[in-house]
């Protein structure tokens, strides 16, 4: 009974609640700050255009984490939502929607539609809707299994997308979509300035991420931890336990879809790159990265990986093995991420010193075991 | 209906024929036909791998049943999902201790009572301090089962009766009709057996009790009936000083050990 005093196994409330708000706020400050910042110095200290990117990102792992670290279902297929919602966006306001039929398992029906180019606004919106549907649609398919096999229903439907995308014609096969208009929000201010842009892949991302932690911190989302603690108890309670994680699925494919939306405006394409497995792993490894199940982990997961891609490209595939040493270093040493490892940190007070101790000493791996067994 | 056919299926609650259960081939429930009284506190023994647990998860329908029937208060609940039995009033406890272990003990006691008042939950845009409403109620029942002083710990630190205990508080905040509780006492030393059957005879008030028990102190103290199962069959029913000298019950399960319990 010698770890029943008060202390680590404590809920503390009033600590969550101010790491929230003074992280949040750290977050936005230096966001909102950095063109200001470049515009003072005269020159650019930090890229937009690569914040743009690690926003958008952050975004998509946020919306991944919510899935993974909030109800504890690992999906493999993730990119598809990104990928799909990139070039949703990335047609409606290109082209429009154009057709004259509608083809399903080879029988045509005929169905006449023209709509001229959508307004960003609107492009994105309706991207995002339509990648909850098909979020709606996979969660559907794989919300009955478990674990890997979750895990692996969802990968090989990421793969028929990805075939899907590569043989459609919309999609544009190996060149994707190119020269995408960025176009005028609400008519009136023009995206191709990359300032306002940025302020408003910034606002999207707020959205999106502040809704992320209304959801975890709902009624709703009480539930979806417990089932994730203990389904087989929450399901004894008279929980329809399929229903909450469909529901965590959709949420969490519509704000991937919404990322990725975004994401195809700034970048003005929409590409094989977001639809490949290897964009699903990613996200993993921003997650992991930055700390699953943190609500802020996502977004520094993403800041490093995009970081590492940006100012080490010129090392070519060496990018790739140093985020595989990142990653396995993050694993064995940092098991809770940057953000949940630096959240442990402040809730003891320990001092840095102390800190790297306990890391390196593996001593909480331990003591997360001896828990275990309790 | 009949006045007196309704008078016999109220006072039976719970009740199977021939339930049987086959694991590829292997028959852990055999036909298996138990009547459990309304307001009663049924105990359900038997050896280890007797197929108790199995019973329990075929009554909640975490498993489908090979064959047989289950009528809660006369309606067959044979083919529903396990949530609609908890919903119908019959909560669960597990062999292995059931909390939510990240969450705080008041937190564990807010989900049922969440499950309880609301039904479904699905609003996730709103903030969780509509949660806070349900405190007091949660407060009260921990107090009762006196946890009240641990109610912001982590459910998942708590020392090991007292999860047990935790879960008990958790079954009541669904204020059930009936109680199954899968060895609540298993692994405990004596004062909190005491405790906890002490517990267990004053929340099992107004409800009816089914639980598995190898505690033969706590069977004989609190339990009206008793079921003895051996490999899957009923071997004996009836009240513990009738049970306790069938001598195929003394031959079978209590001749192997000193009858005062332990967990088997
Ligand atoms: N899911 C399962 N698959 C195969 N065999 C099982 C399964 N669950 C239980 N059994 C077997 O059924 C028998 C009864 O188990 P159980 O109901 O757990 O016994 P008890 O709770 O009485 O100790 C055991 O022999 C066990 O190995
Ligand atoms: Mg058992």
């Amino acid at each position: 009974m010698a770890n029943e005093t008060p202390g680590l196994d404590q809920r503390d409330v009033a600590f969550d609640a101010k790491f929230f708000r003074y992280g949040f706020l750290a977050m936005m400050v230096f966001f909102i700050a950095v063109p200001f910042v470049n515009q003072a110095a005269g020159r650019d200290l930090i890229y937009l255009v690569f914040l743009m990117k690690v926003l958008c990102f952050g975004l998509f792992a946020c919306a991944f984490n919510l899935l993974l670290g909030y109800g504890g279902l690992l999906s493999f297929g993730h990119a598809m939502f990104l990928g799909m919602a990139g070039y949703f966006s990335a047609h409606l306001a290109k082209v429009g929607l154009q057709f004259d039929q509608v083809t399903l398992f080879k029988v045509s029906i005929p169905l006449s539609v023209h709509l001229p180019p959508f307004s960003t606004e609107l492009a994105i919106l309706v991207s995002t809707a339509a990648t909850g549907v098909l979020g709606l649609l996979v969660g559907l398919l794989a919300i009955r299994r478990q674990g890997i096999y979750f895990a692996m229903i969802t990968l090989a439907l990421a793969q028929m997308i990805f075939f899907y995308c590569l043989q459609a014609p919309f999609t544009g096969g190996e060149d994707g979509i190119q020269s995408v208009p960025r176009g005028k929000l609400l008519g009136m201010i023009d995206l191709t300035n990359n300032t306002a842009m940025y302020y408003f892949v910034l606002a999207v991302f707020t959205f999106g991420f502040l809704l992320i932690y209304r959801t975890v911190h709902s009624p709703f989302g009480q539930v979806l931890k417990a089932i994730k603690e203990n389904e087989p108890r929450a399901i004894s309670l008279g929980y329809q336990t399929e229903r909450y994680k469909l529901l965590a699925f959709v949420l969490s494919a519509t704000l991937a879809g919404l990322a990725g939306a975004t994401k195809a405006i700034v970048f003005q394409l929409a590409s094989l790159t977001d639809v490949h497995w290897s964009m699903s792993g990613e996200v993993v490894l921003m997650t992991l990265l930055g700390g699953m199940g943190t609500i802020f982990g996502p977004v520094a997961g993403s800041f490093v990986i995009m970081a590492m891609e940006n100012y080490l490209s010129n090392l070519g595939a060496w990018v790739t093995i140093t985020q595989g040493i990142v990653f396995v270093i993050c694993v064995l040493a940092f098991r809770r991420g940057i953000v949940g490892e630096l959240e442990a940190l402040l809730r003891r007070r320990l001092t840095f010193r102390q800190f790297l101790f306990e890391v390196f000493a593996f001593r909480h791996h331990k003591r997360a075991r001896d828990k275990k067994r309790g | 209906m009949r006045p007196a056919f309704q008078k016999l299926t109220e006072e039976i609650i719970l009740e199977t024929r021939g339930l049987t259960k086959e694991f590829k081939g292997f028959v852990a429930v055999d036909h298996v036909d138990l009547r459990v009284k309304r307001g009663t506190i049924h105990a359900l023994i038997g050896p280890n791998g007797a197929g108790k647990t199995t019973v329990f998860n075929l009554l909640t329908k975490f498993l489908p049943p090979s064959r047989g029937t289950i009528h809660f208060k006369g309606e067959d609940i044979t083919r529903d999902q396990p949530a609609d039995v908890a919903r119908r009033g019959v909560i669960r406890s597990f062999q292995i201790s059931a909390v939510f272990p990240n969450l705080s003990v008041l937190e564990n006691v807010r989900v049922a009572l969440q499950r309880k008042r609301a039904g479904s939950n699905f609003a996730f845009w709103q903030s969780e301090k509509k949660l806070d409403a349900m405190n007091d109620a949660a407060l009260a029942i921990l107090d009762r089962v006196g946890l009240r002083d641990f109610a912001q710990t982590h459910a998942g630190a708590l020392a090991y009766g007292r999860k047990r205990t935790l879960e008990i508080a958790t079954t009541l905040a669904m204020d059930p009709e009936m109680m199954l509780l899968d060895e609540p006492t298993a692994g405990m030393g004596h004062e909190d057996v005491d405790r906890v059957r002490d517990l267990i005879q004053e929340v099992a008030k107004g409800r009816t009790v089914l639980m598995v028990e190898h505690n033969m102190s706590v069977v004989s103290g609190i339990c009206d009936t008793i079921t003895v199962l051996q490999r899957g069959s009923v071997l004996a029913e009836g009240p513990y000083a009738e049970v306790s000298k069938n001598p195929q019950v003394i031959e079978a399960y209590m001749g192997s050990s000193d009858g005062a319990g332990g967990p088997a």
